[in-house]
C-alpha cells in the first residue's frame, strides 16, 4: 500500500484533495484536512458547507469522487462503515441510526461481524465497563423507542466505543443536549483525548468550540478556508471566517407594544399513552407582541405543551386553553379538546414549528413547494390544488432566507439540516400567524442562520404576534425573551423576567422539583 | 492496527440526481434492445430456432390478426384498470393486495344484474346500472380493510389477502347458484342469445367501450393523484402520518376514502371482465391479474400514462409467449424464459436510471505509490 510521502508522526488522518459531488452540487471541493492524535478538532461551517459530507467519507457512508485518504500514513480506501471500523474510525451521526424496536444492547452488537451467537450477557458487562469508565448511563435492556434523544445519543457513543474506535467523529452531538448533558459529554471527550484518541466535533455553538477544542478547521460553501489553534481565535473571528464577511453578533429585544392576553392556559394536564403525567396543572398567559421563552431540561414537557396547544394531545379534564386572536376578547376560542383539523377550520392562525422537522413538520420526500402547500393546500372550494402560489412562495423563501438548494424540485430530505429548518420556519411565518410556537427553532443551525431566525421572531413580535420560544440555550433565552417560563418535570417552576433574570436563577428553577422529590 | 489492504472497488454506485427524460428513455430503449439480444442468444443456443422468426411469431401472437389485436387491447385495458385501482392505495403506502377479490365481487355484481334484470330494464339502461353496482361492490370490498386499518390498525396486507379468499368462496357460491346448463358447474355464457348486458359493438368492434372507459380512468386518476387536494392528502399520509396529523389531515378518513376508491376502480375492472369480455363469471375471472398489476403499478411509479405502456408490455409478452409455445411445440419454459429476460432488463434499466455507476479509476492510485 502507498506510504504517505510527507509523513508526520502525530497525524492520524490526512485527507488530500478530496472532492465530492451530489449530482449538480459540489459538497466538498479539493479539501485538505488533517486530524492529529490526542487532539480535539472542531469542524466549523455554515449549514450546507459540507461538514457532514466530509466526515461521511471517513466513516464509509460515501466515497470521494477524487482525492485520497491516509490513516496513520497509509493510503486507505474506505468503502463502507465496516472498513471504517477496521480503521478504528467511529462516527456518531447527526440523525441517529438506531433500530427503534431493539434494545440498547441489541443495537450495540447489531452489524458486528459475529459469526457465533452473540452473548448478550457478555455484551452487557462490557457496556457496563465502558459506562463506568466514562461516566455514561445506559440501560442495556431499554428499547430504543422508549429512549429520550440524549439517551439515544449516549447509546450511539457507547456503541462506537464498544467497537473499539479511537478516532471519534461527533456530528453536532450537543445540538440535542442540555447544557448539563453537554458538560458531561465534554468531560468524557477530555478523558478520551487524554487516552490519545482523536476526536472531531462538529458544532454550531461557538462557545463550545472555544471550550472544548484544540484546533478549529473552517469550511465555507464546500471549500476549506483554513484552520487555527483555538487559543489564538475568538467567536467573532471564527464567524467572520465561516461567513466570509463581518457579522454582528447581538440579539435585539424591542419593548413589547401594547401587550394583550393572547393565549391563556389554565390547569393544563396531559398524560402520555402509558398514563404517565407529562404536564401537570400548567397555567400561564402569553401576550401579543411578546416573546415568551420556555426553558427546562429535556423531556420536562416542553414538547407536550406546544403539541397540546396545537391539538395533538388528549387533554385531561379541567384543562383550558383560551385563545384570543390578536388579543381580541370577543373572539375568544377554547382550544381544549380540539383537533388540528378543528383548529384549522376555525381559522385560528396558529403556527407551530415542531421539534421533529422531517417527521412532523415536513414531508421529506416532497419538494419545497409541496411542503409549503401542506398547511394551505385545502384553501378554496376547488377540488384541485393551487400550485402557483406555493411555487412563488418557495422562490421567495429561498431568496429571503438564503436557502441553499439545487432547485425547487429537490426533495427536502436532501437538503442540509439548516436549510430544512429554514423552509419550515419560513412556511410557518408566511401563514401570518396570531400565535407562533417554535420548538428548538435554531437547533442545528449555523450562527448566521440562527440570528436570521431570531430576527424573524422579532419581526413577528413587532407585528403583534404572540411568540412562544422553546429553547435550550439559556444565554439566548435570556437575551431574546421578554419573559421565561421554566418547566420542571411537567410543572411550572417559575416565570421570570428575561431582562432581569440571572442564568443561575433559571438553572436552579429548571431542577427545583427534582431536588424536592429526591 | 489491523492491516488494511482494501482495494478501491471495481465500480461504485451512487444515487444520480435529476435525470433528463430523454436520457431515461434512451436507457430504457437500450435495455429493451439488450433484452432482445440476450433472449435471441438463448433461443438460438437452446432450441436452435431463428430468433428473428421467433420474435416475429410473438408479434403475430399478439397482433397477427385483427381479432388477436383486439384481444390484446382488451386484456391490456383490463390489466390497466386494476393497476389504476391499486395506484391510489399504494401511493398511500397501503399494501392493497386484495385487487383480485375486489375484481371478483365487481364481476359478481355485474353478472347478477345480467341475470336478475333480464326483461326488467332495457338493454341500454342495464349497462350503467351494472357499472354502478360493480363499483359499489368493489368499494365495499375496499372499505372493509380500510375501515379496520383506520380504526384498529389491522395489518392491511393480511386483511386484503383474506378478503380475496372470501371473494373466491362467494364466487363459487354464485357459480353454483347460477349454474347453466345444470351439472356443468359453470355459469356458461350469460344471455348468449339476447346479449343483454353485453357491451355493444362500436364501429363494428367489440371492445371499443372497454378502451373508452379505461382511458377516461387513466386521465381521471392521473389528475386525481397529481392535481387534486385529495391526491395531495394521499401523498402526505403515505409519507408520514405524523406530518399529516400535524397539518390537519384526517388520516383515518383519507385511508378509508382512498381504499373505497381503490376498491371501486377494481370493481369496475370486474364489470369490464364480465360485461366487456367473458360474459360469464368464474373463480378465475380475475385470473391472478390482481397480483400481476402490482408490478405494473410499481414499475410505473403510479403514473397512469406509464402504466399504459407497462400493461401493454406484459400482455404482449404473455400473448407472444403463448404463441411461440404452441407454434413450435415448445414447453412453456422457453417462452417463460424469454418473458423473464425481457422483464428483467426492463426492471434493471430503472436501476441504471436511478443510480450512477462509476468504474474504478485504474491508475490514479498506483501513481501515488
Ligand atoms: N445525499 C445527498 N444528496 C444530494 N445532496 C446532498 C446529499 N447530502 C448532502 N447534500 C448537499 O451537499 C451539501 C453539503 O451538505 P452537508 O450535509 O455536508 O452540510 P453540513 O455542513 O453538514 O450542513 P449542516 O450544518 O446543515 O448539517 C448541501 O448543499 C447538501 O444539500
Ligand atoms: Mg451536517
Amino acid at each position: 500500500m502507498g506510504k504517505e510521502p510527507y509523513l508526520e508522526t502525530n497525524v492520524t488522518i490526512r485527507m488530500v484533495d478530496i472532492t465530492k459531488r451530489f449530482a449538480e452540487v459540489v459538497a466538498n471541493k479539493n479539501i485538505n484536512l488533517e486530524i492529529r492524535s490526542g487532539e480535539i478538532l472542531a469542524l466549523l461551517g455554515e449549514n450546507g458547507s459540507g461538514k457532514t459530507t466530509l466526515m461521511n467519507m471517513l466513516s464509509g457512508i460515501y466515497m470521494q469522487d477524487s482525492g485520497s485518504i491516509y490513516v496513520k500514513g497509509e493510503h486507505v480506501t474506505i468503502r463502507d462503515p465496516r472498513d471504517a471500523f477496521d480503521l478504528h474510525i467511529g462516527m456518531i451521526h447527526q440523525h441517529f441510526k438506531l433500530v427503534e424496536v431493539l434494545t440498547a444492547a441489541e443495537n450495540i452488537v447489531l452489524g458486528l461481524n459475529e459469526t457465533r451467537l452473540v452473548d448478550l450477557k457478555n455484551v452487557r458487562e462490557q457496556v457496563a465497563k465502558i459506562c463506568d469508565r466514562y461516566g455514561f448511563v445506559v440501560e442495556p435492556d431499554k428499547k430504543v423507542y422508549d429512549m429520550s434523544v440524549s439517551e439515544k445519543q449516549t447509546l450511539e457513543i457507547v456503541k462506537v466505543l464498544y467497537r473499539g474506535a479511537d478516532i471519534l467523529i461527533l456530528d453536532e452531538p450537543t445540538a440535542v443536549l442540555t447544557p448539563q448533558e453537554t458538560d458531561k459529554l465534554f468531560v468524557v471527550m477530555r478523558n478520551m483525548k487524554a487516552d490519545g484518541k482523536s476526536i472531531v466535533i462538529i458544532t454550531h455553538k461557538l462557545h463550545e468550540v472555544m471550550e472544548i477544542s484544540d484546533r478549529v478547521a473552517v469550511l465555507r460553501k464546500g471549500e476549506y478556508i483554513g484552520d487555527v489553534p483555538t487559543s489564538e481565535t475568538d467567536p467573532q473571528k471564527l464567524t467572520d471566517m465561516m461567513v466570509g464577511r463581518a457579522v454582528t453578533l447581538n440579539i435585539d429585544r424591542p419593548e413589547p407594544v401594547d401587550p394583550k392576553e393572547s393565549l391563556v392556559v389554565k390547569n393544563l394536564t396531559v398524560k402520555d399513552i402509558n398514563g404517565v403525567t407529562k404536564l401537570d396543572n400548567v397555567s400561564f398567559t402569553a401576550y401579543t407582541g411578546e416573546i415568551l421563552g420556555i426553558a427546562g431540561i429535556s423531556g420536562c414537557g416542553q414538547k407536550e405543551l406546544l403539541e397540546a396547544v396545537a391539538g395533538l394531545h388528549k387533554l385531561e379534564k379541567g384543562s383550558s386553553i383560551m385563545f384570543y386572536p390578536r388579543g381580541d376578547r370577543d373572539q375568544g376560542e377554547d382550544l381544549a379538546g380540539q383537533t388540528p383539523i378543528d383548529i384549522k377550520h376555525k381559522g385560528v392562525h396558529l403556527a407551530f414549528v415542531p421539534e421533529d422537522r422531517l417527521g412532523m413538520g415536513l414531508v421529506g420526500n416532497m419538494n419545497i413547494p409541496d411542503n409549503l402547500m401542506l398547511k394551505c393546500y385545502d384553501q378554496g372550494r376547488s377540488p384541485f390544488t393551487n400550485r402557483k402560489k406555493p411555487r412563488e412562495q418557495a422562490i421567495q423563501i429561498i431568496r429571503d432566507l438564503e436557502v441553499v438548494t439545487p432547485g425547487l424540485r429537490t426533495p427536502v430530505r436532501r437538503l442540509s439540516g439548516g436549510n430544512v429548518q429554514k423552509i419550515l420556519v419560513g412556511r410557518e411565518i408566511a401563514s401570518d400567524p396570531y400565535l407562533l410556537m417554535t420548538a428548538y427553532a435554531v437547533r442545528g443551525l449555523d450562527i448566521n442562520t440562527s440570528y436570521t431566525i431570531y430576527r424573524l421572531l422579532n419581526d413577528q413580535k413587532k407585528k403583534g404576534t404572540a411568540v412562544i420560544y422553546v429553547g435550550e440555550d439559556l444565554d439566548v433565552l435570556l437575551e431574546l425573551c421578554d419573559r421565561i417560563l421554566v418547566l420542571c418535570s411537567g410543572r411550572v417552576s417559575g416565570i421570570v423576567d428575561g431582562k432581569t433574570a440571572r442564568k443561575e436563577e433559571v438553572g436552579l428553577l429548571m431542577t427545583s422539583f427534582k431536588e424536592e422529590t429526591a | 492496527m489491523k492491516k488494511h489492504d482494501h482495494k478501491e472497488p471495481l465500480f461504485r454506485i451512487s444515487k444520480s440526481g435529476y435525470v433528463p427524460l430523454q436520457k431515461a428513455w434512451a436507457i430504457r430503449m437500450v435495455a429493451l434492445l439488450l433484452a432482445l439480444i440476450v433472449s435471441a442468444l438463448i433461443i438460438f443456443s437452446i432450441v436452435k430456432l431463428n430468433p428473428i422468426k421467433v420474435y416475429g411469431t410473438m408479434f403475430q401472437g399478439a397482433f397477427g390478426t385483427n381479432k388477436r389485436m383486439w384481444v390484446t387491447i382488451r386484456d391490456t385495458m383490463m390489466l390497466l384498470c386494476i393497476g389504476l385501482g391499486l395506484a391510489p392505495a399504494f401511493k398511500m403506502r397501503f399494501w392493497n393486495i386484495g385487487a383480485e377479490g375486489q375484481v371478483l365481487v365487481g364481476g359478481i355484481a355485474s353478472a347478477a344484474c345480467m341475470i336478475y334484470l333480464r326483461d326488467k330494464v332495457s338493454s341500454t339502461a342495464v349497462l350503467p346500472i351494472m357499472f354502478v353496482c360493480s363499483m359499489l361492490a368493489g368499494a365495499v370490498w375496499g372499505f372493509i380493510p380500510g375501515f379496520f386499518k383506520a380504526k384498529y390498525g389491522t395489518n392491511e396486507t393480511l386483511f386484503t389477502l383474506m378478503m380475496n379468499y372470501i371473494a373466491i368462496q362467494l364466487t363459487s357460491y354464485f357459480v353454483a347458484l347460477w349454474e347453466n346448463p345444470y351439472g356443468s358447474n359453470t355459469v356458461g355464457v350469460i344471455n348468449s342469445r339476447s346479449k343483454f348486458g353485453w357491451f355493444p359493438p362500436i364501429f363494428g368492434q367489440m371492445y371499443v367501450l372497454n378502451v373508452i372507459i379505461v382511458l377516461v380512468l387513466v386521465v381521471t386518476i392521473y389528475v386525481y393523484l397529481n392535481y387534486s387536494k385529495q391526491g395531495f392528502e394521499i401523498a402526505v399520509v403515505g409519507d408520514s402520518e405524523n406530518t399529516a396529523r400535524y397539518c390537519g389531515i384526517d388520516v383515518k378518513r383519507v385511508i378509508i376514502r382512498t381504499m373505497v376508491i381503490s376498491g371501486a376502480i377494481c370493481g369496475i375492472a370486474g364489470f369490464l371482465a364480465v360485461a366487456g369480455a367473458g360474459h360469464t363469471i368464474s373463480v378465475s375471472t380475475a385470473g391472478g391479474r390482481g397480483f400481476t398489476t402490482i408490478i405494473v403499478a410499481w414499475m410505473a411509479k403510479f403514473n397512469s400514462f406509464v402504466m399504459v405502456l407497462f400493461s401493454a408490455l406484459l400482455v404482449f409478452l404473455e400473448k407472444g409467449a403463448m404463441e411461440i409455445a404452441s407454434r413450435y411445440q415448445l414447453s412453456d419454459y422457453v417462452s417463460s424464459m424469454v418473458t423473464g429476460i425481457i422483464l428483467f432488463f426492463i426492471l434493471g434499466s430503472e436501476f441504471f436510471i436511478n443510480f450512477k455507476v462509476t468504474l474504478r479509476k485504474r491508475f490514479s492510485k498506483e501513481v501515488s505509490q
